[in-house]
């Protein structure tokens, strides 16, 4: 049997770490649950814990969403999973969809599979026309430098091989890294591949990945896609 | 007119003998910190070789005369803070590359730690019971011949 291991990022989700470490146990009990708690102010950390459901790495202080990712994909790799997924801890991604995402990268249609909201016409997720522009820019931006059609950059529910894990075990980037990865991945000769995927509004606490930070986020997003591109390949070993 | 120029003449001196002391002061307190060891040696040499820079330009003010023609700067002084400036730009881009390193460094070990305290808790949770020790590995043990150290 494979191993799958769900790493789930959390900072001070206490409204919603609960429900979604249930979900996911009632979806699959097989998988492995890994919340990391990104030293939170709140109890997300005692509240994960006293579900008994899922292992809980606390990080000693906040290292922000990359950081966090790259510890599970560190975890994972210690512990030889198969596949690592990332599913935020704020309630947004669905686990029921799970499967869509372990089914691509399982079959070896790629390396990483990514839940998009806009690969069709969705009902559950409304955006902002500031926020769809700054999408579309980097859509395009992405074709142009790995030539593989991204349309949800900042989704943080994607599923990994183990390749991928490797790789992404000393590779994260950090700060607001989600973009970035998919240009490094794609940089890598790692295939991506997305699929439609619900996303539902946030229950509680705040969103650590907004696209609504503006100017500034975006051409500092820009910037480090541009120059994943334009380093060369990392050497790294299977 | 001849006046005028005098004072000129007088205030350029007064900024080199400024500079001068300035430059040699600045050289006299990063010497007197890596000494004190607050300064590592490795993050000090760009300090100490633009402050040497800088007070060889304020003493040898042909040099910076030469230099400022060079560039075109009329007012030769003027020369000086711009090799000042570009010393300062030099160490601040120095600083930047330590503090990327260093946040790197440090993000790597706040996972290494999460993921050791991790392993400890699991540890200390009895999973020793789910492992325990059998007699047959006790058996299997080599008796030591020589003492015991």
């Amino acid at each position: 049997m494979k191993k799958i291991l769900i790493i789930v990022p959390a900072y001070n989700e206490s409204d919603n770490i609960r429900g979604v470490i249930l979900k996911l146990h009632e979806e699959n009990e097989n998988w492995d649950v890994l919340v990391i708690n990104d030293s939170s102010t709140d109890n997300t950390s005692a509240i994960a814990r006293q579900t008994s459901l899922a292992e809980v790495i606390d990080l000693p202080f906040n290292l922000g969403i990359g950081g966090c990712v790259q510890t599970g994909f560190r975890y994972a790799r210690a512990k030889g999973y198969d596949y690592a997924l990332q599913f935020d801890g704020d309630g947004q991604h669905s686990a029921s969809e799970i499967h869509k995402l372990l089914e691509i990268i399982m079959n070896n249609e790629a390396d990483v599979a990514i839940g998009s909201r806009f690969r069709q016409k969705n009902e559950g997720f409304r955006s902002s026309s500031s926020r769809r522009m700054g999408i579309r820019i980097f859509e395009w931006f992405s074709f142009i430098l790995i030539q593989q059609r991204i349309t949800d950059h900042t989704s943080g529910f994607r599923a990994y091989n183990s390749q991928a894990v490797q790789f992404l075990a000393d590779h994260y980037p950090s700060d607001y890294p989600e973009p970035e990865v998919v240009i490094l991945l794609g940089r890598n000769g790692f295939k991506i591949k997305e699929i439609f995927t619900q996303m539902h509004e946030r229950k509680g606490g705040v969103s650590s990945i907004p696209l609504t930070k503006g100017p500034y986020y975006m051409i500092k997003v820009l910037l480090s896609m541009f120059m994943s591109a334009i380093r060369s390949k990392v050497h790294y070993h299977e | 007119m001849n006046k005028e120029l005098g004072s000129i003449g007088s205030s350029i001196q007064t900024t080199q003998y400024i500079a001068i002391a300035v430059s040699i002061g600045l050289f006299l307190y990063i010497f007197h910190l890596v000494r004190k060891k607050k300064i590592k040696e490795e993050y000090s040499l760009l300090w100490l070789f633009s402050s040497i820079v800088f007070i060889v330009f304020s003493v040898w003010r042909h040099g910076l005369e030469y230099f400022a023609k060079l560039v075109g700067i009329a007012y030769p002084p003027a020369a000086l803070f711009l090799i000042l400036m570009l010393a300062i730009f030099l160490i601040l881009i120095e600083f930047s590359i330590n503090i990327s390193k260093l946040s790197e460094k440090n993000k790597i070990l706040a996972q290494e730690l999460a993921l050791l305290r991790n392993k400890v808790e699991a540890l200390e949770a009895g999973k020793p019971a789910d492992n325990p020790v059998r007699r047959d590995d006790l058996e299997n043990i080599e008796p030591v011949s020589g003492p015991v150290k």
